[in-house]
């Protein structure tokens, strides 16, 4: 099994705390997890996790875009993280280009807007800026991911 | 790559409804439809206008939002011409 976290601008601490909670949760499930996000995110990811625990797998997120777009590659879960218009940009594109199952990971201050233009995906959400745990509780919420793929 | 910024840091709605409302000349596209060595990102139909030999796009940077740009046109007039998939 595939997943993808897709991040946007790392501007709200939350990001990457979540993205390297959730990475952790897939590897012990047994996914392979890519990690796409633009220069800054990808960074901090790295940063965090120097020893790659978390995180194996990184890519520009213009290039993941190509590559699902020309059909190089494609997942079967794909958690696009947003917290302004944006990340539902990214998640509409996501939602075209690949038969992954879509999770939005919605966080900030303003989530409500989010959550509506979120509709068909699974909604990870929670106003959240500095603090994960509202989040994390939601994702612990949740049993198996490997089971949203079948 | 040489721009002319038409409508800075806004939402993806708001990019698309100044492409309707603006231009005459508009063709929709789905996400990741390459233009300019790009993949479109956005709100499917994406629309896309010419408008004297120039191609109008809405372009999304995560960091800053949505912008309309205005882009020589070149050959990418002909290939949205011939590409045109639907009114939206």
């Amino acid at each position: 099994m595939k997943a993808l976290l897709m991040m946007g601008c790392p501007e709200l601490p939350v990001q990457t705390a979540v993205a390297l909670y959730i990475a952790n949760k897939l590897n012990n499930e047994g996914f392979e997890v890519t990690s796409a996000g633009n220069k800054a995110a990808i960074s901090l990811l790295l940063n965090s996790d120097p020893e790659k625990h978390y995180i194996k797998k990184v890519m520009d997120l213009d290039r993941c875009i190509g590559a699902l777009a020309e059909k190089e590659m494609d997942f079967d879960l794909c958690f696009v993280f947003i917290h302004s218009d944006s990340g539902i940009t990214y998640l509409a594109t996501v939602r075209s280009l690949s038969k992954a199952k879509t999770v939005a990971v919605i966080f900030g201050k303003d989530i409500e807007p989010l959550i509506e233009s979120s509709a068909g995906s699974i909604i990870i959400a929670a106003k959240a800026v500095h603090n994960p745990t509202p989040l994390r509780a939601q994702i612990d919420g949740v049993k198996s991911w490997a089971a949203l793929t079948k | 790559m040489n721009y002319e910024i038409l409508l800075p840091n806004s939402g993806f709605k708001e990019c698309a409804d100044f492409i309707k409302k603006n231009f005459k000349e508009v063709y929709y596209m789905p996400p990741g439809f390459k233009i300019f060595d790009n993949y479109l990102v956005g709100l499917p139909p994406i629309p896309l206008a010419v408008d004297a030999g120039d191609v109008i796009l809405p372009y999304v940077k995560p960091c800053h939002g949505c912008f309309v740009l205005r882009i020589p046109g070149g050959g990418e007039v002909e290939r949205l011409r011939k590409g045109k998939v639907g009114e939206g």
